[in-house]
């Protein structure tokens, strides 16, 4: 028999979910499968790619790592949360328009860590800004254009708040 | 041969040259995309594949009852249904090998799969797979190329006595006048290693078969060639046209390492089959690397003979792959992939080859980024810089001595390669300048003196791209060759298609792993036109019952920004001169007279004789009979583009191997840290002509993507094994991959010759630095070491590597 569920609610993207979960589902196979919110991404299970970055309580944690039962009463953020009403945030602009991004399967790991980042540190330094993303992997574009895109995204960032 | 269709020149803005940011990227920013793991199919299980533990074993009794019993197991796969119901994949050797999509009584590397289980969701297929037992009867492994060869060595098919699966010897040129001529002759040695490029989102199969119609639904992330496509339907049995394959829009990175995927897709088709259910498959990191595929390792013997000017007059060597437990398709390519351009940048018509392919107990191999080009040229430029030390000629002048010249394009090699356009010795000038090089090295002078240990490395290489598949007919002889069809082709095809408002769309199955195809499709097909890349729609799916696919469909060899798109222009052009035909009939006028701009058609010397584009479009579809019944008003057009330079091999072995040529010349500098064997840049350089650059944002990607590549192959990547074939880099902790603190800056420079083989003058830049920069890493290392009597002749130079050959240089009597 398969092993007995457990009763979890949760939030996601704002949006409260009640599920019943096997002990040993993880919380990456819980989003994408469970929940249909394929945006994060599994490069490797183990920790190290960073693909499946989240926002977990507001902290980027690495949604392979954790059970899905641990998230019962957690508040997550994913890729999906990120553009609003149609339009990308300024971080997403930021990576289209310098080319952060060629195959997009680390970008979603790739925002959701530069988020975290950005809050943390809003003008970071091109050496601060590539030991904060150094956990997620990409194998396609080099790093340099990340980089390019961040640091465009926190000077958008921080004329739009001048701005208001 | 076809003629080449002009270059846009109309009026109206050009978008082919800019920056255009890619439409791809809004899908993939928002969580869009949609990866082979996205895909669900209504009954779909989940197969999970138990591997063999061993590095060589004879496999026994497989017993499935426990696994069987589980609840939630649809059923199990093992060897001895492969055998039953399928055939060993063909491969362009003789004779060949059994190669089967699992291990057939006896399993030839770690991670080999031994059996199949499907059940209702992974984790249950996994738990079963636990249950069953396997009867493994060891055998003694060979993992060393010289080993597997030695008559002791346990052999893994009886089809391939010493364990020898391809060779051949070639001689190009008059060596032995040149011998006579030669002042000296330079030797070297040089082993480059097993790594792959470990794309982030694994190999993934949904395989679904139809009992009633007998036919397979294949889904998956396969890279292509499609030649693929053809190897599984025959170790199926079934005819091409029951095996429908269909490649999502979105593939998490490929670098050639793809298109080792399809036995997968054999052997999750053979689990639908027998399970009776769709079946989904996704690779987990640990399978891909231990099973998946690895570029292969080389070990190369080099002489060159040189005048003491330092002209290379001849070159011969001995290298020899290793393509693991078997050989599959497109191996034994790896051995002749470049041998068109084997001689490199150089004028050097002179040449005596041996290859050879063995097997040992390793993972298998693929046409991994930079398709053992960088392998050619570790060897390559590792032998200028020791031609150049022996001679005490500056490196950079060496190179400078030997180029071919500008006006000797289009250039033949003494191989059969025919180098379409460049202009080496500008590029190369270009990055020294750049680099400040006669003040480096003064400056490195004085560095050494404080005794620091700096080393300036450079490396000046060709860039082959659009794979004439024509190169595997080396693997046999001329005469074997004779009694085959001739095998030839670099092929590509597109679609463009108006809707009865005039807007227009692309149907493209050129199957991009993130290199931006559709982006440059609309830049491409706009400048055409005359309208905007966003008036354009492109859907880029590669299906083989839906999309006009050939044996070379795919996205590899940097194909698309050349081979794709020149089918792009002749597509547009075809569906233009239908468009202009209407349109001569509707206005009564001349063909030759009408000109277009983004809204309508009009006569050249009377613009106010004009008629919309949408109401061409509009009568084209609305009004089929009103048109004379001799003009073909289908509104669409399909461009098919083969390079005309993609030719069979000659009875000499003269292959033009790929069809595009690009230049690379790196120029870099690093600092060794005695202490700890740490390499640092202190300054790199890296200059590329690839021909017209049709987007620059989506070129420098490529470019940087490239130097990761590199550094990752030249310093840190190694799938390694024991000396039993136990496998030592199993997960991302053991295997390591450059992260963003490893790369440092490049400065990039561009200069573009034009081909004259593609409409718009482009050629392929999607290997880049994967190719040149572990040479040059490691004539800089070699250069920063050369105080201290090492040599380096191996890869990858990790700072352990780095340190025991310090420590031993310090501790040896003679230093
Ligand atoms: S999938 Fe979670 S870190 Fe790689
Ligand atoms: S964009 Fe492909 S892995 Fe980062």
């Amino acid at each position: 028999m398969r092993p007995v569920g457990r009763k979890i609610t949760v939030t996601v993207n704002g949006e409260q979910y009640v599920r019943e979960v096997e002990p040993r589902l993880l919380l990456a196979d819980f989003l994408r499968h469970g929940l249909q919110l394929f945006g994060t991404h599994v490069g490797c299970e183990h920790g190290v790619c960073g693909a499946c970055t989240i926002l977990f309580d507001g902290v980027a944690q690495r949604s392979c790592l954790i059970f899905a039962i641990q998230a019962d009463g957690a508040e997550i953020l994913t890729v999906e949360s990120l553009a609003q009403s149609g339009k990308l945030n300024l971080l997403q602009k930021a990576f289209h328009e310098h080319h952060g991004l060629q195959c997009g399967f680390c970008t979603p790991g790739m925002l959701m860590t530069a988020l975290e980042l950005l809050r943390e540190n809003p003008s970071p330094s091109d050496q601060e800004v590539r030991a904060g993303i150094s956990g997620v992997l990409c194998r396609c574009t080099g790093y340099k254009q990340i980089v390019d895109s961040i640091n465009a995204a926190a000077l958008a960032i921080a004329g739009a708040e001048a701005a208001e | 041969m076809t003629t080449m269709p002009p270059a846009s020149k109309q009026a109206g803005e050009k978008w082919v040259g800019r920056s255009v940011p890619r439409r791809e990227d809004l899908r993939l920013l928002t969580g869009r995309g949609r990866f082979i793991d996205d895909f669900e199919l209504p009954q779909l299980k989940h197969a999970a594949i138990l591997r063999s533990p061993y590095a060589h074993a004879e496999i026994g009794e497989i017993d499935v009852h426990a696994a069987l019993e589980l609840p939630g197991v649809r059923g199990v796969l093992t060897g001895r249904e492969v055998a039953a119901m399928s055939r060993p994949f063909a491969v362009g050797v003789s004779p060949a090998p059994k190669y089967y999509a699992s291990a057939v009584e006896r399993a030839r590397f770690v991670g080999e799969p031994v059996a199949v289980v499907v059940a209702d969701d992974r984790y249950i297929a996994e738990d079963a797979l636990e249950l069953i037992e396997v009867d493994y009867r060891p055998l003694p492994a060979v993992v060393d190329i010289e080993a597997a060869m030695a008559a002791d060595a346990p052999q893994l098919h009886e089809e391939c006595p010493n364990n020898i699966y391809s060779q051949r010897e070639f001689v190009y040129g008059d060596m032995e006048s040149a011998k006579k001529e030669a002042d000296r002759v330079v030797t070297g040695r040089f082993l480059f290693p097993k790594y792959g490029s470990t794309p982030i989102e694994t190999y993934g199969v949904i395989a679904s078969y139809d009992p009633f119609a007998d036919q397979y639904e294949i889904w998956s992330n396969y890279q292509g060639p499609m030649v693929g496509h053809a190897l599984v339907a025959q170790a199926l049995g079934i005819a091409e046209n029951r095996l429908r394959w269909i490649i999502p829009t979105d593939i998490g990175g490929g670098f050639g390492i793809k298109t080792g995927l399809y036995p997968y897709i054999a052997l999750m088709a053979m689990a639908s089959k027998r399970c009776g259910v769709p079946v989904k498959w996704i690779e987990d990191r640990q399978e891909h690397l231990i099973a998946s595929a690895t570029g292969t390792d080389r070990l190369t013997e080099m002489e060159a003979y040189v005048k003491s000017d330092g002209t290379i007059l001849a070159l011969k060597d001995r290298a020899i792959d290793n393509t693991g437990g078997y050989i599959r398709a497109p191996e034994p390519g790896c051995a002749y992939r470049s041998i068109g351009n084997h001689t490199g940048a150089y004028q050097i018509r002179n040449l005596e080859r041996e290859v050879l392919v063995v097997g040992t107990n390793k993972c298998l191999t693929a046409p991994n980024r930079g398709y053992t080009c960088q392998h050619l040229y570790f060897s390559l430029e590792r032998m200028m810089d020791k031609v150049a030390a022996e001679l005490d000629i500056d490196p950079a002048e060496i190179r400078l001595r030997n180029f071919i010249a500008a006006d000797q394009f289009p250039y033949k090699t003494a191989t059969g390669g025919l180098y379409d356009s460049g202009d080496y010795a500008a590029a190369f000038r270009l990055a020294l300048q750049r680099f400040d090089y006669d003040n480096m090295r003064q400056w490195q002078k004085e560095a050494r003196a404080e005794g620091r240990l700096i080393g300036i490395g450079l490396a000046t290489v060709v860039e082959p791209s659009v794979t004439n598949i024509a190169y595997v007919g080396l693997a046999k002889s001329y005469l074997e060759r004779r009694k085959e069809h001739p095998k030839s082709g670099s092929g590509e095809a597109i679609m463009v298609k108006m809707d009865p408002l005039g807007k227009v769309h692309v149907i493209a199955a050129t199957n991009p792993q993130g290199q931006g195809h559709d982006t440059v499709i609309s830049q491409v097909v706009a400048d055409q036109l005359g309208i905007l890349p966003d008036d354009v729609t492109v859907s880029n799916v590669l299906d083989t019952h839906q999309r006009l696919t050939s044996i070379t469909s795919g996205s590899y060899s940097s194909r698309f920004s050349s081979a794709g798109t020149t089918a792009v222009v002749l597509a547009t052009q075809r569906l233009k001169e239908k468009l202009f035909r209407i349109a001569g009939h509707l206005l009564d006028a001349h063909v030759e007279s009408l000109q277009n701009d983004s809204h309508k058609i009009f006569v050249r010397e009377q613009p106010q004789r004009s008629i919309e584009i949408r109401h061409v479009a509009g009568t084209a579809h609305w009004n089929q009979s009103g048109l004379p019944e001799d003009m073909d008003v289908g509104l669409y057009g399909v461009g098919f583009y083969n390079m005309p330079t993609s030719e069979p091999p000659t009875e000499f072995d003269q292959v033009n191997s790929s069809n595009t040529y690009g230049f690379i010349a790196e120029v870099l500098m690093v600092e060794i840290d005695p202490e700890t064997g740490a390499l640092q840049f202190l300054k790199w350089v890296s200059a590329h002509d690839a021909g017209t650059v049709i987007n620059p944002l989506l070129f420098e990607g490529q470019l940087q993507g490239g130097v990761a590549h590199g550094i990752g192959g030249a310093i840190f990547e190694e799938t390694a094994y024991d000396e039993n074939g136990q496998i030592l880099t199993g997960s991302f902790m053991d295997y390591l991959v450059p992260t963003s603190m490893e790369i440092p800056e490049v400065d990039m420079i561009h200069q573009e010759t034009p081909s004259p083989l593609t409409a718009l003058g482009s050629k392929g830049t999607g290997e880049a630095s994967a190719m040149s920069a572990p040479a040059a890493i490691a004539n800089a290392v070699a250069d920063a070491l050369r105080p201290l009597g090492i040599e380096v002749n191996e890869l990858p130079l990790s700072p352990n590597r780095i340190w025991h050959w310090i420590k031993d240089a310090q501790s040896s009597p003679s230093q």
